[in-house]
């Protein structure tokens, strides 16, 4: 592993690159199609309503694969990633429209652990909804 | 109706052992928008440290999620999958997943609860290479809505 972020160079409360991911239709047919999840909530309208969503919403697995991106962007070597986990508190409702729905995504070191490591706190919202709860990683820094 | 707690501790066989091609890491790294190049450059994985492309790192839930299916659809337990949603989701990493591993998952049963009428159920997923190493294990929580009453 070979982080480029030193673990002398962060505090608690350091803050990483926030981001934000542009996520519609297309985007789910794919991520579908590469993840082998095809529950048409993620695809099909007609049935995502049925179902009582109010409209067809991302995959929970991609929210969760571009939040991470925050930190295997900001340390280089996504082998760093030694720990990761996410609660699915509130779906990404992405509309049939030109737009989709963006997922903004922030992280901040929140505790300084042993052996060089450190915990990232995650925040992902989407529409100024929180979508992530209890979104964390440790993350062995160089 | 709550699920049988004797369930808890319950493993199930091996899984028949996937193969992680590098091509599906790619696609899969394509699919979220990742351009690390650790994912799809032998060179530049290497460089960092790895034998070979790694997997990002939620790419193994497609592989832990198939095993778990074995558990979900056990009619022992009784899960109602038409009402199942994805409560959390873990990963505990020993190292990346990479290029040519074969990998063979065994599902356990983690914890069964019940919480204001659904089913919570924490299914753990092991996952092994080909000479047994241990490489990443999986938690992941489902939650079975309780049914609307008739």
């Amino acid at each position: 592993m070979t982080a480029r972020i030193s673990y002398a160079d962060v505090e608690v409360g350091t803050e990483l690159p926030a981001q934000s991911f542009t996520v519609n239709r297309a985007t789910l047919v794919q991520y579908a199609g590469a993840s082998g999840d095809f529950n048409p909530i993620h695809w099909n309208e007609k049935f995502a309503v049925e179902v009582g969503l109010p409209d067809v919403i991302a995959h929970g697995m991609f929210t969760m694969a571009e939040a991470i991106r925050v930190v295997t962007d900001w340390v280089g070597d996504p082998g760093a990633v030694i720990e990761y986990g996410v609660r699915f508190t509130k779906p990404v409702v992405v509309p049939n429209d030109d737009k989709g729905a963006v997922i903004e995504v922030s992280g901040k070191v929140g505790a300084l652990l042993e052996e060089g490591r450190v915990r990232v706190d995650l925040t992902a919202t989407s529409g100024g909804t929180k979508v992530l709860g209890m979104s964390r990683a440790v993350v062995q820094l160089g | 109706m709550a699920l049988d707690q004797s369930f808890v501790g319950r493993s199930y066989p091996p899984t028949t052992p996937y193969e992680v091609g590098r091509e599906k890491i790619r696609e899969f790294a394509e699919a979220v928008g990742d351009a690390n190049p650790a994912y799809t450059d032998q060179e530049a994985a290497v460089a960092l440290g790895h034998p070979d492309v790694i997997a990002p790192p939620t790419f193994v839930f497609a592989i832990t999620f198939r095993a778990a299916g074995t558990v979900i659809r056990d009619p022992q337990l009784g899960l109602d999958y038409s009402r199942v949603v994805h409560g959390d989701q873990r990963f505990s990493y020993v190292r990346p997943v990479r290029a040519g591993d074969r990998l063979s998952v065994v599902s356990t049963i983690q914890t069964i609860k019940s919480l204001a009428g659904n089913d919570v159920v924490e299914i753990r997923g092991d996952v092994r290479d080909e000479a047994g190493e241990h490489v990443v294990t999986a938690w992941t929580k489902l939650v079975a809505r309780a049914a609307e009453e008739a």
